[in-house]
């Protein structure tokens, strides 16, 4: 096969300019640049700061509750068995960051951004937010430092996420409805991006996941390596051995990213990324990697949802945290170097999914996991009865019954 | 590139003047520009995502899109304006995303075919020049870059280093249409530009009115105006392009007319 080039390690991205191969980069209008190479610079000296990374790990002990716990999920695995053919019917580990501070993993990446916020003497906090998650998250650790906080969030996101836009406010954060293109993710990021042109001189601005301009994918990455991190280790310490794969939902990628990142060096260690295939990839749906091509967008060069003239296309899911026509840069490149896989998964399997998890474990997760959930419930049956699958729980369901009761036909 | 060189050449400032391609009658509004007295005209590519801009521009970008207008109708417009007004120095400036769709050197081809002599991409710095830069400047078209007022004296030659054609001084920190700067900045920025460079420095940002025009104009080689044309454009629809000729004239009269005063 005529693969793409091996690097020597696959966790010594990006280049000193912000590429993963040709994803990624700077993609900025002039006003931003030096404001990103700022945070650059203090990103470097913060990572070699042991007084940085020791808050870091002190806030996420403490405040956060990690280590997050490494469940094995016996019931599913045997609910998988039943139709798995002789001998098949692989052993279902979750790494549950649904059980951090504010309910999914957004948490680790706002504490690792304030905290560089801080540093730079930054004083107002700015964030964009889909299913409101990164926004409840970013309000929280706003509101632990003192800091002022406006979250952007597309207004057909407040009309289906009200609780969380109540979160928010109760965190003292200001939500700014916002009515441009489609009033999802994508045009809130574009409303963040505005207020941070126009205020540089005293504003962060705490993206949600792996994705913009260089240096956001690699500070988010490494924020969120705590997840695979953690995982590893209690993965070895509780099975004695790595897993055979790993599985997680992506929406822009930083839970999933978060969790592979510690094991790309593990050539026996396989991985999965879930996308969002909506009413189905020949549909509405949000599979970047799946649907589209290379282009730039929101900073970066990534996989993108577009059409033939290079407009972006909306993206669905009917997970709101999944609705976002791009994906970080890092993995299209994974992608392309064919280190790790990507499927997909509909509404409809990502419901099935939400519901077989809350029946055979009582735990209700968030729509943005069900869909990893779907993916392994198809894996499962194919491996063999000692493989273990670690998938990312990264969020609770807490904030999705409503969409959960309204896809399900129930009135509350 | 030549036609940019003598808009700049004149004995007077350039006035620069934006619209949206595909919002409203644009071949009208375009000619109502030249007959108005623009010496450069800046063609708006439209894009769903104009990260940049304010609303007025985002809603001609939305005008423009939700009308079906194309890639292929930007370099349609283009080619007819050149045919029409050979001498008009004619710039495209838009966002990364659909100048590089069917590949730069498809762009850069096509830029040259319509007579286009520069162009403005938003979303791509200096550090991502590679992208489009040597393709564009390699078919004679002119990469303008924009400076701002957080372009500091280290990192100016950089912006420098591929700015061809003229530099675009953007006075404000901010997206288009809204705020604008007081002229004294605006003058110190701008002499500051011109002792790193020979190129003509153009400011824009936030100019609306003929008098916020003539002052920038007594400082600079050329004032940029946008959204005030682009929202006429917006409330007049097909009988925008008398109202554009008028503030066009308005603004060229204090533009061309502000250095004589000066003296
Ligand atoms: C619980 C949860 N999981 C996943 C995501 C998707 O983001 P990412 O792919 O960056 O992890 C979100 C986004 O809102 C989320 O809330």
């Amino acid at each position: 096969m005529n693969e793409t080039a091996h690097p020597n390690s696959f966790r010594n991205q990006p280049d000193d300019r912000g590429h993963f191969g040709q994803f990624g980069g700077r993609y900025v209008s002039e006003t931003l640049m030096p404001l990103i190479l700022d945070l650059e610079k203090e990103y470097v000296k913060a990572k070699s700061d042991p007084a940085f990374k020791e808050e870091f790990e002190d806030l996420l002990a403490n405040y956060v509750g990690r280590p997050s716990p490494l469940y094995y999920a016996e019931r599913l695995t045997e609910e998988l068995r039943k139709d798995a053919p002789e001998g098949m019917g692989a052993q279902v580990w979750f790494k549950r960051d649904e059980l951090n501070h504010t309910g999914a993993h957004k948490i680790n990446n706002c504490i690792g951004q304030i905290l560089l916020a801080v540093r730079m003497g930054k004083t107002r906090i700015i964030a964009e937010t889909g299913a409101g998650q990164h926004g409840v998250a970013t309000a929280t650790v706003a509101a632990r430092f003192g800091l002022p906080c406006v979250v952007y969030m597309g207004a057909k996101d407040v009309e289906r996420q009200q609780p969380n836009v109540f979160r928010m406010r109760l965190l003292g954060a200001e939500v700014k409805a916002v009515k441009a293109g489609a009033a999802t993710l994508k045009d809130a990021m574009n409303e963040a991006l505005r207020d941070w042109v126009a205020n540089v001189h005293d504003t962060f601005y705490i993206i949600g996941t792996a994705a913009g301009p260089h240096p956001y994918p690699e500070l988010v990455r490494d924020f969120q390596s705590v997840i695979g991190k953690e995982a590893r280790e209690q993965l070895l310490e509780r099975t004695g051995r790595l897993p055979d794969l790993l599985v997680a939902a992506i929406g822009g990628g930083s839970n999933a990213i978060g969790l592979f990142h510690p094991f790309l060096d593990d050539p026996s260690v396989k991985m999965l990324g879930v996308e969002a295939a909506g009413h189905g990839l020949d549909k509405d749906h949000a599979a970047s990697l799946a649907g589209g091509s290379p282009g730039v967008l929101h900073g970066n060069k990534t996989y993108l949802l577009q059409d033939e003239d290079g407009q972006i296309v909306e993206g669905h899911s009917i997970s709101a945290g999944l609705d976002y026509p791009g994906i970080g840069p890092e993995h299209s490149w994974l992608k392309e170097t064919g280190r790790v896989d990507y499927t997909s998964a509909t509404d409809k399997e990502a419901l099935d999914a939400f519901q077989l998890l809350c029946r055979t474990e009582g735990i209700i997760p968030a729509l943005e996991p069900s869909h990893a959930i779907a993916a392994v419930v198809k894996v499962a049956r194919e491996m063999p009865r000692d493989a273990i699958i670690c998938a990312n729980l990264c969020g609770r369901g807490d904030k999705d019954i409503f969409t959960v009761a309204d896809a399900l036909g129930v009135e509350l | 590139m030549t036609r940019l060189a003598n808009a700049f050449g004149k004995p007077h400032p350039a006035l620069v003047c934006f619209v949206t391609a595909g919002d409203g009658p644009t071949d009208a509004v375009l000619d109502a520009l030249v007959e108005g007295g623009a010496d450069v005209i800046e063609l708006g590519m439209p894009f769903t995502d104009p990260m940049a801009d304010g609303p007025a521009i985002q809603l001609a970008n939305l005008r423009a899109l939700g009308k079906g207008t194309k890639t292929a109708d930007v370099f349609r417009i283009a080619t007819e304006f050149r045919a029409r007004h050979p001498e008009v120095p004619l710039v495209l400036m838009g966002y990364a995303n659909p100048m590089i769709h069917r590949g730069a050197d498809w762009f850069a081809d096509q830029c040259a075919k319509a007579g286009v002599d520069g162009v403005i991409c938003v979303d791509t710095p200096p550090e991502e020049d590679a992208e489009l830069g040597p393709f564009l400047r390699d078919a004679g078209i002119a990469t303008i870059r924009l400076a701002t007022p957080t372009t500091d004296a280290a990192r100016l030659p950089q912006v420098l280093e591929t700015a061809t054609g003229f530099l675009y001084y953007v006075s404000v920190a901010g997206i288009t249409g809204l705020q604008q700067a007081a002229t004294a900045s605006i003058e110190e920025a701008v002499s500051r530009l011109k002792a790193g460079t020979d190129l003509p420095v153009a400011v824009g940002f936030g100019v609306r009115t003929p008098e916020q025009a003539g002052a920038i104009a007594k400082v600079a080689d050329g004032v940029v105006v946008g959204s005030a044309l682009v929202e006429l454009v917006g409330q007049h629809g097909d009988d925008a392009p008398a109202k554009v000729r008028e503030l066009t004239a308005a603004l060229a009269n204090a533009v061309h007319s502000a250095k004589e005063t000066a003296a």
